[in-house]
C-alpha cells in the first residue's frame, strides 16, 4: 500500500520536529550556562532565545544579540519619554525636568553606549565593551532616582538596567575564558 | 521504525482478486489507519515531553522581575545607610554626606561641568582620549601621541592625536597624526610606540585593527626627519608588518613596545597577549622592523592574569639617579616588566633580572609577579607607557586617566580622560622592591605664590582649615610627624586585614589613622576627598601603613564613582610620613612617601568647586596626636592650546 507507506513517511518526517531540540542540545546547553553566569537568568534566557541568531552562536553573538535588546529596550523608553514629555505645560517642573535628564542619559545609551559596545565586541578590545554596558546600567539607574516622587519609568528602566547588567555579566566571561 | 511489512497485504500466488481477496483487503487499511492515528497521538505525546524538557515557562519571566523589583540596586534614598563608627568627633557624623539625608541635587549643569576640565593635565580641546602613544624626545620636543576618538566623548573611531612640548608641561596640539585610511587600521589605529634608530631616525610600531577587525602590527614613519614637529607620517606601503602568530586570536594580540637592542645587534621586541587565562609577553626580533622572527619562548607569561595589554620593558639603575637608555644591560641595571591587565583595568609591575641571550626575564620575587604584585597607581590609571628622555637622561611614565563619571556627563561637557603629570621613574634604593614616581620637576615651573604652615598640631578627632585662596590648582608638600610614644603605647589589634577598598574610609576610626588632608572639601564638609594615612598595629607589635583615598563623600552627585582606594606603602626607620598632592579640578594625583605608592583619582563636586573648595588636615585617629608642616602652591594654568600659525 504505497499510500500507507507515504503516511508513514509523512508522520516520521513531522515526528523529526520533536527531535530537533535533542539535536541542538549543544547550543541549548550554551544559552543556558552563559546565562547562568548572569544575575538575570530568566531575563537573560528570554533575550536570548527569543531572537533566532541565538541558535548556533557563539559566546561572542550572544553578547552581541544581548547588546540589540538594549538598544531595542532603551529605544522603547525613549519613545516613551518623549510622548511624556509631548503633555508639555500640563506636566509640573519637577517631573519635566527629570524627564528631559532621562531624555538625555537615553540618548546616551542609545547613541553613546551601544555603538561603542558593539564596536570593542568587534574590534576585540572588550574593556570598553564592559565600560559601556556598565554605563547604560547606570544612566537608566540614573533616570530613575531623578524623580522625586513616583516615577513613571520604573518597570522600563529596571529592564533596561538588567539588560545592560546582562551584556556586561556575558563580555566579562568572553574577557576572562577562553578566546572565541 | 514501526515494521511495516506485516501490513503489506499479501498476494495470492495467481494475482487473482475475488469477493473474499476484497474483504480481506479492507480489514487491514483499517488496523493501517487506527495504527497510524495510535502512533500519531504517542508521536505528538513524545513531543510534547521533549519540547518541554528543553524549554522554559516564559509565564514566570515576568514574576521574577516584579518579584525582584524590590531587591535591585536602585538606589532610592531609603536603601543607603550611612557609614557610622566610632565616636562623633573630628570628621563627624554630622559631616558624613548621608544619602538619605538629602534628595540628590539635579546635576549636570554646565557650571559644575565646566568647572571639571583640567588647567595643567594634558587633554585634547574636546572628544575622547585613551592611551598615550609613542612618546618620545626628538630635535629640542617632546611628542606625545594618544588614541582619540575624532567624533565623540565616548571610546570608539579610534585615531592618533599629537601635540608637542618643549617641557613636558605647556603642550601645543598638532593635526592628527595618523587616521584610519588603510584596511589595515581602518577599525583602529590602537596603540603602538617609537623607537630612535642609531641614525637618530625614527620608527613608529603600531596595532591596526583590520576591516575584519584583526589585530596587526603595522610600520609608520616622519614624513620628513627634518620637520622638527613631526606634524605627517607615512605608513609603510606593504603593512602589516606582524599578524597573529598560530595559537593567538586575532583580538589578543596588541601594543608592540620600543625595541631594544640585543647582544648580536638586532632589535627586539615584545607584544603582549594571553593564551587561555596566561598573560604573555611575545618577543621577536627584527634588523628592519619589516621582516621578523618570533622567538620561541616568551619574555614572561603568568598564570590567572588573563590578556596583556601596553607591555612595557626597560632597564632601571640600581644605584644611579637618572634613567637609562631603554638597550642598557648589564651590572647594576635591573628590568622592569609592566603589564596593563584588561581583566580589571590596573597597571602592574615587577622589576626582575633579563637574560640578553635568551631574551627571558624572571622576577626578583615570584609572589609579586606581573599581575599579582605592584602596582604603578592604586586608582584610576592604565595603559601607562614609558620613554627615555635623552635631554635629561630621565625615563618618564605616561599614564591614562579615564572618567570615573557618567558617559551622559561626558558627553553633555563634551570630553573624557586627560594624563597624567608625566612622572620621573627611579629605582627605590631604600626598599629595592618598589620603583618610585614622581611629578617631572618642570611642574614646578608652575607654582605660583606659595604659603606655608609649620608644625600645626592636629589632636584626635580634628578637623583644622587650612587657610589659602583657591584651592582647585594646587600643589601640596605635607610631612607627618607622630608621637612615636603614641604608637609603642598603642595595642597591637586583628586590624591585620584593613585595606583601604575595604574600609570605612576616612570615616572609620582606628587608634592610629586616619590622618591626613581633606581636598576639595567645601566649608560644611557636605562635600569632601580625604587623602592619607592609616596605620595598624599587628598582634606581633609590627607597624604597617596604608596611603588612601575616599571618594564615598566626594559628590552628592550619584552617578560617579565612590569606591575609596589605596595600598600598603613601606615606610622605613626613620622617615617622616609624606604626601604630595597635585590638584586640578577633577583630578587628583596623590604621592606617598616621596612616590612609593601613588593614587590617582577623579572627583566631581557638585558644590565644592570655584570658590566654594577648601582644603583641610584631619586626625580621625583616636590615640594618636600629629603634627603637620606643609607648604602649598597656588598653580598655573598650562595654558596647553593648538600650535600658533601652523
Amino acid at each position: 500500500m504505497k499510500i500507507l507507506i507515504v503516511i508513514i513517511f509523512a508522520f516520521l518526517v513531522c515526528q523529526a520536529n520533536a527531535f530537533r531540540p535533542i539535536l541542538l542540545l549543544g547550543n541549548q546547553n550554551l544559552i543556558e550556562r552563559t546565562c547562568k553566569q548572569t544575575p538575570f537568568y530568566d531575563l537573560c534566557i528570554w533575550s536570548l532565545k527569543s531572537n533566532p541568531e541565538s541558535r548556533d552562536a557563539s559566546v561572542k553573538k550572544l553578547a552581541q544579540i544581548m547588546v540589540d535588546s538594549l538598544k531595542t529596550k532603551a529605544t522603547e523608553t525613549l519613545d516613551l519619554i518623549d510622548e511624556l514629555l509631548q503633555d508639555g505645560l500640563a506636566l509640573d517642573p519637577e517631573m519635566q525636568k527629570a524627564l528631559t535628564s532621562c531624555a538625555e542619559r537615553y540618548n546616551v545609551i542609545i547613541r553613546g553606549d551601544v555603538p561603542e559596545i558593539n564596536e570593542a565586541l568587534k574590534t576585540g578590545d572588550y574593556k570598553f565593551a564592559a565600560k559601556g554596558a556598565n554605563d547604560a546600567a547606570i544612566e537608566a539607574n540614573s533616570c530613575e532616582i531623578e524623580f522625586p516622587t513616583k516615577s513613571p519609568l520604573t518597570d522600563m528602566n529596571k529592564v533596561v538596567h538588567d539588560v545592560s547588567v546582562v551584556a556586561a555579566s556575558i563580555v566579562k566571561i568572553i574577557q576572562t575564558k577562553f578566546s572565541f | 521504525m514501526a515494521d511495516i511489512s506485516p501490513l503489506l497485504p499479501v498476494s495470492s500466488s495467481d494475482g487473482s482478486s475475488d469477493l473474499t481477496g476484497q474483504a480481506t483487503c479492507r480489514r487491514p487499511i483499517k488496523v493501517v489507519v487506527s495504527i497510524f492515528f495510535g502512533l500519531l497521538t504517542v508521536g505528538l505525546f513524545a513531543a510534547l515531553l521533549i519540547r518541554n524538557n528543553g524549554s522554559v515557562d516564559y509565564v514566570d519571566v515576568h514574576e521574577n522581575e516584579r518579584g525582584s523589583l524590590a531587591s535591585m540596586a536602585f538606589e532610592k534614598a531609603e536603601n543607603l545607610k550611612p557609614v557610622s563608627r566610632g565616636l562623633a568627633a573630628g570628621v563627624s557624623e554630622k559631616s558624613n554626606w548621608v544619602f538619605g539625608g538629602d534628595l540628590p541635587d539635579h546635576p549636570w549643569n554646565n557650571s559644575m561641568l565646566s568647572w571639571q576640565r583640567t588647567a595643567f593635565h594634558f587633554q585634547p580641546e574636546k572628544n575622547w582620549m585613551n592611551d598615550p602613544n609613542g612618546p618620545l624626545f626628538y630635535k629640542g620636543w617632546y611628542h606625545l601621541f594618544y588614541q582619540y576618538n575624532p567624533n565623540a566623548a565616548v571610546w570608539g573611531h579610534i585615531v592618533w592625536g599629537h601635540a608637542v612640548s618643549k617641557d613636558l608641561i605647556h603642550w601645543l596640539h598638532l593635526p592628527l597624526a595618523m587616521a584610519a585610511d588603510q584596511w589595515y587600521d581602518k577599525n583602529g589605529v590602537w596603540t603602538g610606540s617609537a623607537t630612535i634608530l642609531h641614525d637618530g631616525k625614527i620608527v613608529m610600531l603600531y596595532t591596526g585593527s583590520t576591516t575584519e577587525g584583526v589585530q596587526v602590527q603595522n610600520l609608520a614613519y616622519p614624513a620628513d626627519q627634518y620637520d622638527p614637529l613631526l606634524v605627517h607620517w607615512v605608513k609603510y606601503p606593504r603593512n602589516p608588518v606582524l599578524v597573529p602568530p598560530p595559537g593567538i586570536s586575532p583580538n589578543d594580540f596588541r601594543d608592540p613596545t620600543t625595541a631594544w637592542l640585543t647582544s648580536e645587534g638586532k632589535w627586539r621586541i615584545t607584544i603582549g597577549s594571553k593564551i587561555n587565562k596566561t598573560g604573555i609577553a611575545l618577543v621577536y626580533d627584527t634588523k628592519d622592523f619589516i621582516n621578523y622572527e618570533m622567538l620561541d619562548g616568551l619574555l614572561h607569561a603568568v598564570p590567572g592574569t588573563g590578556m596583556w595589554e601596553c607591555v612595557d620593558f626597560f632597564p632601571v639603575s640600581e644605584t644611579e639617579n637618572n634613567g637609562l637608555e631603554t638597550s642598557i644591560n648589564g651590572p647594576g641595571v635591573k628590568h622592569v616588566v609592566k603589564a596593563s591587565l584588561d581583566d580589571d583595568r590596573h597597571d602592574y609591575y615587577a622589576i626582575g633580572t633579563y637574560n640578553n641571550r635568551n631574551g627571558t626575564w624572571i622576577p626578583d620575587r615570584p609572589n609579586i609577579d606581573v599581575g599579582i604584585g605592584l602596582r604603578y597607581d592604586y586608582g584610576i590609571y592604565y595603559a601607562a607607557k614609558t620613554f627615555y628622555d635623552q635631554n635629561k637622561k630621565r625615563r618618564v611614565l605616561w599614564g591614562w586617566i579615564g572618567e570615573s563619571d557618567s558617559e551622559a556627563a561626558d558627553v553633555k561637557k563634551g570630553w573624557a580622560s586627560v594624563q597624567s603629570i608625566p612622572r620621573m621613574i627611579l629605582f627605590d634604593k631604600k626598599t629595592g622592591t618598589h620603583l618610585l614616581q614622581w611629578p617631572v620637576e618642570e611642574i614646578d615651573s608652575l607654582r605660583l605664590k606659595g604659603k606655608e604652615f609649620n608644625q600645626v598640631r592636629i589632636q584626635a578627632g580634628s578637623v583644622v582649615p587650612l587657610d589659602i585662596d583657591s584651592a582647585t590648582q594646587l600643589d601640596i608638600i605635607a610631612e607627618f610627624k607622630i608621637d612615636s610614644d603614641a604608637l609603642e603605647k598603642a595595642t597591637g589589634s586583628s586590624d591585620a586585614s584593613f585595606d583601604c577598598a575595604t574600609s570605612g574610609g576616612a570615616a572609620e576610626r582606628g587608634a592610629l589613622g586616619p590622618f591626613g588632608l581633606l581636598v576639595l572639601a567645601d566649608e560644611r564638609l557636605r562635600e569632601q576627598t580625604p587623602v592619607y594615612f592609616y596605620m595598624t598595629k599587628g598582634s606581633n607589635g609590627n607597624l604597617k601603613t596604608f596611603f588612601c583615598n575616599d571618594q564615598s563623600r566626594s559628590s552628592k552627585a550619584s552617578d560617579v564613582d565612590k569606591h575609596i582606594y589605596g595600598s600598603l606603602v613601606p615606610v622605613l626607620r626613620g622617615e617622616n610620613l609624606s604626601i604630595r598632592i597635585l590638584v586640578d579640578h577633577s583630578i587628583i594625583e596623590s604621592f606617598g612617601q616621596g612616590g612609593r605608592t601613588v593614587i590617582t583619582s577623579r572627583v566631581y563636586p557638585t558644590k565644592a568647586i570655584y570658590g566654594a573648595a577648601k582644603v583641610f588636615l584631619f586626625n580621625n585617629a583616636t590615640e594618636l596626636n600629629v603634627t603637620a608642616s606643609l607648604k602649598i602652591w597656588q598653580m598655573n594654568s598650562a595654558f596647553i592650546q593648538p600650535y600658533p600659525n601652523l
